[in-house]
């Protein structure tokens, strides 16, 4: 137990001390840090993982402060039993324009990393609404405050901005047409094409069932119909995609 | 009195000698010292073999992050490979009802009593996850979402068409999706509010199957018999529902079935396809045939 008591030494030795707790926080840093400089080159490259429209960004502004994270996760992990329910795992590269991103593995609820389309937007408002309506059993609360909010759409070009600022690929057409956009999506019959090139794969349409109305059901429901669907696993070679 | 007092202000005697304890770190200031209380020896060990510990698994298993990549570890373990390897194993265990039905057909399926068994306890469990979110558990259905164990079919309750209609959705993004409008005979005027008050009086007594008024009569057989069927059977394929039993979609009231003839209501089921595998819902297709009204 010779080697216990040398600790002793360092304990006494201010110098030592400090220069101990430098190298050992360093370590730490180190490791929490490098990441970030190499993420380009260690998530995997994947097909179709494109930024958030207005819309879904606005929802997911609203999912994270209704604070949706504290039950449901947004990652599935690659075990057999979550990949038999909710479907293929996640990949980094889903999450690569979330901030903060939504992973987890304490599920009060169900994993959301794939609900896009899996429910209609007529459940979805129900649910939200009231969801022992449709899942007797749910212990989720009920957000019908939502339907009755009207969406906060003024400052959206100006959140886009902030992303292409933190390196998000937002163009300058896309910063100028966020206001039109985030109507139209939530518009039936509204002309989308653009709208779609900008966005592929967006859901688009009236969502709260109330047309002519933008409230924040609309763009909760527009997030969580693009969840898990911007990647197309029927073309996806999982052994290409490891690092 | 005066002499309690003074006995519960007294100072105690301070002790002459220290008490008795473990030694002192050797220093003092102003007559305090300070005792030497180790961590107990069983922690250190624990502590140190923690951090050996932590040095070994850092080098076999993944973990310090480089330019490109990342340490793969000594062992080579992916979490992702594990995975893959685990979904493997369960399709070679399942392969031996797996594999016939892939090429099987549904009905082929529900005919092969092997089959059958297997498709109905997977379809089950495909339906609690998948399907029991709007069609209610054991597809007992709600306003507005089809009860399943009824053998009133909108699209159709053979297993095929079970089968198509859970491919492919109805009125869902899917290309070949199943879709039906009915018009909004209140919200674009081509229905008074009266003509649509005398259809639905009508649609009530051709539920109970008693003779309804002559008017409704007539605003039925000119604007809803060519989907729902002249006594209200449905035409096939139309996606109008039989209206000439006690079977509600949108709720039986009277009020219900005006505000559905003013401005209906579409429901959406989403196209499985791509979501599902095909032998999944060819399972769900043989369970939800067989919980009440498979034709």
């Amino acid at each position: 137990m010779n080697i216990l008591k040398q600790h002793a030494k360092l304990e006494r030795n201010l110098l030592f001390l400090i220069l101990g707790i430098f190298i050992t926080v360093s370590i730490g840093g180190i490791v929490e840090v490098l990441p970030l400089f190499t993420i380009e080159s260690t998530i995997e490259k994947v097909q179709g993982v494109r930024p958030y429209s207005p819309l879904e960004l606005a929802g997911r502004n609203i999912y994270v402060r209704e604070g949706c994270y504290l039950c449901h996760s947004q990652m599935i992990r690659p075990f057999r039993d979550e990949a038999e329910r909710y479907g293929h795992y996640s990949l980094a590269a889903e999450s690569l324009y979330d901030r903060p991103f939504q992973w987890g593995s304490k599920r009060t609820g169900p994993d959301l990393a794939r609900v896009g389309g899996k429910y209609s937007n007529e459940w979805h408002v129900r649910h939200l609404i009231d969801p022992r309506s449709v899942v007797p059993g749910s212990v989720m609360p009920g957000y019908p405050h939502l339907a009755e909010t009207p969406l906060k759409v003024d400052d959206i070009a100006e959140h886009l901005k902030t992303l292409k600022f933190l390196g998000d690929p937002y163009t300058d057409g896309m910063i100028a047409a966020a206001r039109s956009d985030i109507a139209a999506q939530a518009t039936p019959e509204a002309e989308v094409d653009a709208l779609l090139k900008r966005y592929p794969k967006a859901a688009v349409g009236d969502f709260d069932g109330k047309p002519g109305r933008l409230t924040e059901m609309d763009a909760v429901i527009a997030y969580l119909q693009v969840l898990g669907r911007m990647v197309d696993f029927t073309t996806f070679d999982p052994a290409a995609a490891d690092r | 009195m005066v002499d309690d007092d003074k006995d519960r202000t007294a100072t105690p005697e301070t002790p002459e000698t220290p008490p008795k304890g473990p030694k002192t770190m050797g220093h003092e200031w102003d007559g305090i010292a300070e005792f030497n209380n180790p961590l107990p020896r069983w922690w250190v060990i624990v502590f140190m073999v923690c951090i050996v510990w932590a040095v070994g698994y850092a080098l076999v298993m993944p973990s310090v992050p480089g330019a490109k990549s990342f340490f793969h570890g000594l062992a080579g373990f992916s979490a992702r490979e594990a995975g893959r390897e685990r979904l493997a194993e369960v399709a070679v265990a399942r392969g031996k009802w797996l594999t016939p039905m892939q090429s099987a057909s549904v009905e082929e399926i529900a005919a092969s009593p092997e089959l059958r068994q297997y498709a109905m306890r997977g379809g089950e469990v495909i339906f609690k996850e998948n399907c029991a979110a709007c069609h209610m558990v054991g597809g007992a259905g709600a306003k507005g979402y089809p009860a399943l164990v009824d053998d009133e079919w909108i699209w159709g309750g053979t297993l095929a068409e079970i089968r198509r209609t859970i491919l492919h959705g109805i009125r869902s993004e899917d290309a070949d999706t199943r879709i039906a409008e009915m018009p909004a005979f209140g919200r674009d005027a081509i229905l008074t509010r009266a003509e649509i008050a005398s259809v639905a009086d009508f649609v009530l007594a051709l539920a109970d199957g008693r003779p309804g008024p002559a008017d409704g009569a007539k605003v039925f057989a000119d604007n809803c018999a060519v989907c729902h069927g002249d006594k209200g059977q449905a035409v096939k394929d139309t996606g109008a529902p039989p209206l000439n039993n006690q079977i509600w979609l949108y709720g039986g009231a009277r009020a219900d079935i005006m505000a559905q003839v003013t401005n209906p209501k579409h429901g959406v089921m989403p196209a499985w396809a791509g979501r599902l595998s095909d032998v999944d819902i060819k399972q769900v297709a043989v369970y939800v045939h067989a919980l009440g009204g498979g034709q």
